[in-house]
């Protein structure tokens, strides 16, 4: 078996390890919403972006804030505000394919009523 | 290409759903019976080995999901890696305590969102295989971008001292969730509650049949 006190020392979860994969999740976010020209895969990429705050807030609340829900009902904010924005934006989306016949973001290059 | 998927996906529903039973039983061992001989040894984390084995899987599947969001160039395909990062973030929220999070994640987003989002790829492609592939100039400059970024963030959050002691504390219960939403929180809760309502409507109205 392990020797003493190995766990804690090497092994042992902090918040550093959250807060890293949580960074990971944001930048593979901000890459989606850079490349892809696909209106609904740039919305995956802010889903992404969304997640890993989340992640953040809830990792926060765990480690640095005994006690308190603070971090938790953010988090659950972050979640509802990102349902309504998916409808919206999904909305959007149809309306665009409505009117162009694509969901390619280059081409939709006109503001009109 | 399109059989290679359906297969795979049940079979990803299968594990997420196993893994989700392990975790939740592994975090039932390390609550509050399981952490009292752990107390009078003093050497081992409530969680033990179990808990650092978990965050790795759970870590090392959530990151390849997502680097999978952003290297597949097919939105289908988009769509079943984000559905795998979801679920599996839900898992992080499960191995944090946040237990009703975590369910609300699997509700809401895997079940709610990601479904809007799939109609939504449904509703806005001729073909699923169509693809609008942007220069790669393009690709490489985001790449550098972000993995900048990436390198940036990782070296500030590993040299960061933070406050508080690193020990965790005990989850939040579902009643503390439920008492903060409706003393501290209650505005925001009830203007949740209304831009959802406002949201529905506008949704409506924007992909509504247009009258001749």
């Amino acid at each position: 078996m392990l020797p003493n006190g190995f766990i804690e020392q090497y092994l042992a979860i902090g918040l550093t390890h959250y807060l890293v994969v949580a960074a990971v999740l944001f930048c593979c976010g901000i890459f989606t919403m850079m490349t892809k020209r696909n209106a609904i895969g740039i919305l995956i990429g802010v889903e992404l972006v969304l997640n890993a705050a989340s992640v953040n807030l809830i990792a926060f609340d765990r480690y640095l804030v005994s006690h308190e829900v603070d971090g938790q009902i953010t988090a659950l904010f972050v979640i509802v505000l990102a349902a309504a924005e998916a409808a919206l934006a999904v909305g959007i989306c149809i309306n665009l394919y409505k009117n162009l016949a694509t969901v390619d973001v280059d081409t939709a290059t006109k503001l009109q009523g | 290409m399109a059989s290679n998927t359906r297969t795979v996906t049940p079979v990803l529903t299968a594990a997420v759903v196993l893994l989700g039973m392990a975790s939740s039983a592994a975090l039932a061992a390390s609550g509050p019976g399981a952490a009292a001989p752990s107390s009078v040894t003093g050497a081992v984390p409530p969680g033990g080995i179990l808990e650092p084995i978990l965050f790795y899987i759970v870590a090392a599947v959530t990151v390849i999901s997502s680097l999978g969001v952003c290297i597949a160039r097919n939105i289908v395909r988009m769509a079943v890696w984000l559905f795998i990062a979801l679920s599996w973030i839900a898992f992080l929220y499960f191995l944090l305590a946040a237990t009703f999070l975590g369910a609300i994640q699997l509700i809401v987003y895997v079940g709610g969102t990601l479904i809007l989002l799939i109609f939504g790829v449904m509703l806005t492609s001729r073909s699923p295989w169509v693809r609008f592939d942007p220069p790669k100039i393009e690709i490489a400059a985001a790449a550098v971008v972000c993995g900048a970024l990436l390198v940036t963030l990782c070296i500030v959050l590993c040299r960061a001292v933070w406050p508080a002691t690193e020990g965790a504390a005990p989850g939040v219960s579902v009643a503390d969730l439920g008492r903060g939403l409706l003393t501290t929180y209650l505005v925001p809760f009830e203007v949740a509650g209304v831009l959802l309502m406002i949201v529905m409507v506008g949704a409506a109205h924007l992909a509504r049949q247009e009258k001749k």
